[in-house]
């Protein structure tokens, strides 16, 4: 686990990551350091999760652990939030609690 | 190493040994439930535990992973009450159970005369079987006698970084230690397929693998959802397959000697990959539609306990083997400390190593083992879940080392 590339708050977990991984949640406004260059965060960032470690375009593929954990669905510049606004699963869609249950299979 | 004892178990007559020595009352419909769970609370022992199959219909699945419960080598006897006009194989049951040399008795409700009357003959028939039941010898029991599964539940961004991979690091240990390790849900292992088919100790395991994780895809898709929670997103997982990722590294780093089904047993050491998604078309809805759905299929298949991982934070325990809980997120940890064993989140505040936890967790397995209760059990958790499946046999290529040893 190398955090080089970052401040401590956020971690690079493989060489070939394009985010970083949130190890303390941090309120928005805070300054972060990537790659040696200052950026502001534009919303609260919590333990867990993800933020841009580079410029990602739409349809870029996001690596985390050195693997594709799926694919941007629009841009994002170092330091904003990378989560389900910006970045969709290859295989399976993801629901939150607004969620209706399972479709019926149509006939 | 290899001989480390770590403790005295429960000797079965197949030749296994348990960890606990527990009583099962078991129902076998939801009409004989409440008839079977006021024994148990007669009983006022935590090792007589209520478990039970709600559905009337039979089913094959349900018939044996039920079998392989009540027989299972934490497990010392059983009572099983029945309502009397349910599909559940009552007979063939109880007589897996005598055939495996514990003691049993059936009550049958609509013959020993209703509710009072039946939690009067449960309440004696249970103070016999636990004297019968402690008749058993205790022997020396080492690592390589030990089944240890292992489940996430409740996973967010820190499960991945923290405890899972320490669960696979105390895996690694156990492994070599000459013990069975068993990981699961190939639905939480979708996108992992190709790096998890090139461990397995033959190809054509590693094909069995692959076309695993391709019909859990495929199960999922038609019921439009993936294994994915809406808590898992809070915690900052977007993807299935980033939770896929999180939920691999549990498995560690050894070769994966073969792939099973609810209720089989490994045939001999080594880490082993549980196929939980059923077989044929999509019934009886989601594979797995909660955490003690998964544990109860590990226990199924002879693990003597549960290594469970949280980073949202979960409280359950389990019914027949004791479960041990690893947080992942230090946050999480500090509010609901009292139901988590370890807190594998401090290697995010820099306190510890994933070396360091790896060895907590390997070191609270031996005392677990040894007799000690884990925090689940000493909160009373017993949780246990068993639904409908539909499964056919593995094929010889999903167990090579034992194809091997039989030839």
């Amino acid at each position: 686990m190398s955090a080089a590339a970052a401040t401590a708050d956020f971690l690079q977990l493989h060489p070939k990551d394009n985010v970083l991984i949130c190890a303390r949640s941090v309120p928005a406004g805070s300054s972060v350091t990537i790659e040696g260059q200052a950026y502001t965060l534009e919303v609260a960032i919590e333990l867990g999760h993800k933020i841009a470690r580079v410029p990602l375009a739409r349809g870029d593929l996001v690596y985390r652990y050195g693997a594709p954990i799926g694919v941007m669905t629009a841009d994002a510049k170092p330091g904003q939030h990378v989560h389900s606004h910006n970045l969709t699963s290859r295989y399976l869609p993801a629901h939150d609690r607004t969620a209706t249950g399972p479709k019926v299979p149509s006939a | 190493m290899n001989a480390q004892i770590v403790g005295n178990g429960f000797h079965r007559a197949d030749g296994r040994k348990g960890i606990r020595n527990n009583l099962l009352v078991i129902y076998l419909v939801e009409c004989a439930h409440h008839v079977a769970r006021m024994i148990v609370n007669q009983a006022n022992d935590p090792a007589v535990q209520l478990v039970g199959f709600p559905g009337c219909y039979p089913n094959p699945y349900a018939y044996r992973v039920m079998t392989q419960l009540a027989t299972h080598p934490n497990v010392g006897g059983a009572l099983i009450v029945s309502l009397g006009c349910e599909s559940f194989n009552r007979t063939g049951l109880a007589k897996a159970i005598a055939a495996s040399g514990r003691p049993v008795e059936t009550l049958v409700i609509q013959q020993v005369g209703g509710t009072r009357s039946t939690i009067a003959a449960g309440a004696a028939a249970v103070a016999r079987l636990k004297v019968a039941a402690g008749q058993v010898a205790r022997v020396p029991m080492t690592l390589q006698d030990l089944v240890v599964g292992t489940i996430c539940g409740g996973s967010d961004g820190t499960s991945g970084i923290t405890a899972n991979p320490a669960v696979g690091r105390c895996f690694d240990r156990l492994v070599a230690a000459g013990a069975t390790c068993i990981f699961e849900e190939t639905g939480e292992l979708i996108g992992c397929q190709q790096v998890m088919a090139s461990r397995a100790v033959t190809p054509e395991l590693g094909s069995e693998i692959e076309a695993a994780v391709a019909k859990a895809e495929r199960y999922y898709a038609t019921l439009g959802y993936g294994s994915f929670a809406a808590g898992n997103a809070e915690g900052g997982l977007t993807t299935q397959e980033e939770k896929s990722l999180g939920a691999y590294s549990k498995s560690g780093d050894s070769p994966i000697s073969g792939l099973i089904k609810p209720g089989d047993v490994p045939p001999g050491p080594g880490l082993y990959l549980m196929d939980v998604v059923p077989d044929g078309e999509v019934r009886f809805g989601f594979p797995n539609i909660s955490d003690n759905a998964e544990i109860v299929e590990l226990i199924a298949s002879g693990c003597h306990l549960i290594l469970f991982t949280t980073g949202r934070g979960s409280v359950v325990g389990s019914a027949i083997s004791p479960v041990i809980k690893v947080c992942a997120n230090p946050e999480t940890y500090d509010r609901i400390a009292e139901d988590m064993d370890v807190n594998a989140g401090r290697i995010l505040r820099n306190r510890a190593t994933l070396d360091e936890v790896g060895a907590e967790i390997f070191e609270q397995v031996c005392a677990v083992c040894a007799g000690r209760e884990s925090l689940s059990e000493t909160l009373g958790h017993q949780e246990f879940i068993l639904t409908y499946k539909q499964f056919d046999p593995v094929g010889p290529a999903c167990l090579p080392l034992a194809a091997r040893r039989s030839a």
